[in-house]
């Protein structure tokens, strides 16, 4: 696996936008670029292919110069190895999914390891409509060709720009899967643009967040999460742990999933179908961990977890804190008001139980 | 009653059809421009190229006049290279109805390739296709109805012109006597049999060909993803 850097020192402008990004991105593993919309994600991922030219500034991607305003270079996208998957898949109209995904191999990129259409075709479940119209597939499977057709031109750098948006809930679902470990199933190193910080949490490892065209923060997608705080990237208290876990049981009647997160064993309601023993990454906000100090009886919410608070931020402005709860587990975060705070008498060290109501699934 | 000279009726398709082929190959790359570009020359351009939509036949036919004249320096160049005059003949006719029939063949065609929009060249950039490669490969069949409306368009509109023709070309038989030019005539001299048979058969020409237009406009619906 390839551990290239993309190395963008960017400048942009049009109308009354501007982008300046510098940063040195690590392609060993799958980059989110987060922010809200209008942070100039996609403006910075089609400079990066080479659609938008920038002002000035530079672009290099191991060892590559793609731009170099002072160097006069500017590589047409045609020529850069890089696949781009669009939010609405611009499949061609006049050929079937089998010449859109041909369409790709003929002008694979030569000096790369060609991946050959069958296996791909296969890894994405697409053996039933290679002979169909692209206007009679759903947006699901137009994206699922699509992603297909990107990976079969053989590109160095794949970018996604929001790939899920154009799709409801359950088409989403469908095609999750078959964005996970990119790079790891296809050698594949990608830029994942997202406005959703479930989609981020999902598919990336480290993340790239944009503010108003500015890089906001770079860092791991944990870090990303963890300082996610009544920000106005998500417009709403977002803060939230990540936790690992193992599906040990599902209940189909109640709708019910058991995951054992390394000690606490969670019940999360809602899930999708999981196979017993999968890994699952399950995001559980702040604001859904209330605390108590006695085992509570009688309680609506099923997931209680012994733990010792270790740190505490009060956040005297808004009137609340965060508590940062140690379990036999997991870290749990913990958002309550400083009313609670000093009623209960929290301190770090202090032995509370964590109640957490729901684990949304990180998808 | 005897049937009209058929010489007027090949004569008038064979400049249909080299004049279709050449406005082919000047057009598309101008609709192209015109459907791409920024720049601030594009409604000069644009204006132009729609002047023989608007300006009677007689005005074209008579600048060509001026500027094909043997006497006038283009005229004169043409003489000394070719050894034929541009005026009343058969070459003359070709550049007229070029420039006359442009509009036809650049406006639906810009328009086609301002439906397909950037996004497709875009896709097929990415995927590794050159500009021109792109252009062939995905903008020429996304845009094929706006092809065969021009060429349709541009081919019945060069058989139905009339007075650019008679301006640059006259009425020589062979050379650029076409139909329009043998109706009038016919008309002129009285013999109106032989100018029903060629008004006819142009008007049912005509209408079959632009009910084809139509036709293909409602059942094959471009879809642009």
């Amino acid at each position: 696996m390839s551990s290239d850097l993309l190395d963008i020192d960017l400048h942009l402008s049009h109308d009354d936008f501007s982008l300046a990004v510098r940063a040195s991105i690590d392609l060993g593993m799958t980059t989110a670029v987060f922010g809200p919309s209008g942070s100039g994600k996609t403006s910075l991922l089609r400079a990066i292919a080479g659609f938008d030219q920038p002002g000035h500034g530079h672009i290099r991607c191991g060892g590559e110069t793609w731009f170099d305003s002072a160097a006069g270079i500017n590589i047409p996208p045609h020529k850069r190895p890089v696949g781009y998957l669009f939010q609405e898949g611009r499949l061609f109209s006049h050929l079937n999914v089998s010449r859109n995904l041909h369409y790709a191999y003929e002008r694979r990129r030569r000096d790369v390891q060609a991946l050959r259409p069958d296996p791909v075709i296969d890894a994405f479940d697409l053996g039933a409509l290679l002979t169909r119209q692209i206007r009679s597939l759903s947006g699901g499977e137009r994206q699922r060709v699509a992603l297909a057709r990107t990976l079969i031109s053989a590109p160095r750098l794949l970018l996604l720009d929001e790939p899920l948006a154009a799709l409801d809930y359950n088409r989403k679902s469908d095609i999750l899967p078959y964005l996970e470990n990119l790079p790891e199933r296809f050698a594949m190193p990608t830029l994942l643009v997202s406005h959703n910080i479930d989609e981020v949490t999902h598919l990336a490892d480290q993340a790239l967040s944009l503010k108003n065209g500015r890089v906001d923060r770079v860092g791991t997608v944990a870090d990303l999460v963890d300082s996610l705080d009544l920000d106005t990237n998500t417009g709403r208290f977002d803060a939230a742990v990540l936790v690992e876990g193992s599906v040990i049981a599902q209940d189909p009647r109640l709708h019910l999933t058991h995951v054992d997160t390394g000690g606490p064993v969670l019940a999360v309601p809602g899930l999708p179908t999981v196979p017993n023993g999968e890994r699952i990454r399950l995001r559980i906000r702040a604001r859904d961990v209330a605390i108590a100090l006695s085992r509570p009886q009688g309680l609506s919410i099923r997931n209680v977890i012994p733990g010792q608070i270790t740190d505490l931020v009060v956040h005297t402005s808004i009137g609340a804190a965060d508590l940062w709860i140690a379990t036999e587990g997991p870290t749990l975060r913990s958002r309550i008001t400083l009313a609670s705070v000093e009623e209960l008498d929290l301190t770090p060290g202090k032995t509370v139980f964590a109640l957490v109501k729901s684990a949304s699934i990180d998808s | 009653m005897s049937l009209p000279d058929a010489g007027p009726l090949w004569l008038t398709f064979h400049l249909a059809l080299v004049t279709t082929l050449v406005l082919l190959i000047i057009g598309t790359p101008l609709a192209w421009w015109l459907a791409r570009t920024r720049s601030r020359a594009k409604p000069f351009v644009e204006a132009l190229t729609a002047l023989p939509l608007v300006l009677p036949p007689t005005v074209l036919g008579f600048y060509l006049l001026v500027i094909f004249n043997p006497t006038s320096p283009i005229g004169a160049l043409w003489v000394d290279i070719t050894g034929n005059t541009l005026t009343f003949s058969f070459t003359g006719l070709v550049v007229a109805s070029i420039m006359y029939s442009l509009p036809f063949m650049v406006q639906p065609l810009a328009s086609a390739f301002e439906t397909v929009g950037r996004n497709p060249m875009e896709a097929a950039a990415s995927l590794g296709a050159s500009p021109l490669d792109a252009f062939f490969s995905v903008v020429v069949p996304l845009s094929s109805r706006g092809f065969l409306t021009a060429v349709i368009l541009t081919f019945t509109h060069t058989i139905g012109e009339f007075g650019v023709v008679l301006m640059v070309g006259g009425n020589i038989p062979g050379e650029t006597r076409v139909i329009s030019i043998a109706i009038y005539e016919h008309v002129e001299t009285l013999r109106y049999a032989e100018a029903h048979i060629l008004a006819a058969g142009l008007l049912a020409f005509s209408f079959v060909s632009l009910l084809g237009v139509y036709t293909l406009n409602r059942r094959y619906p471009v879809h642009v993803i």
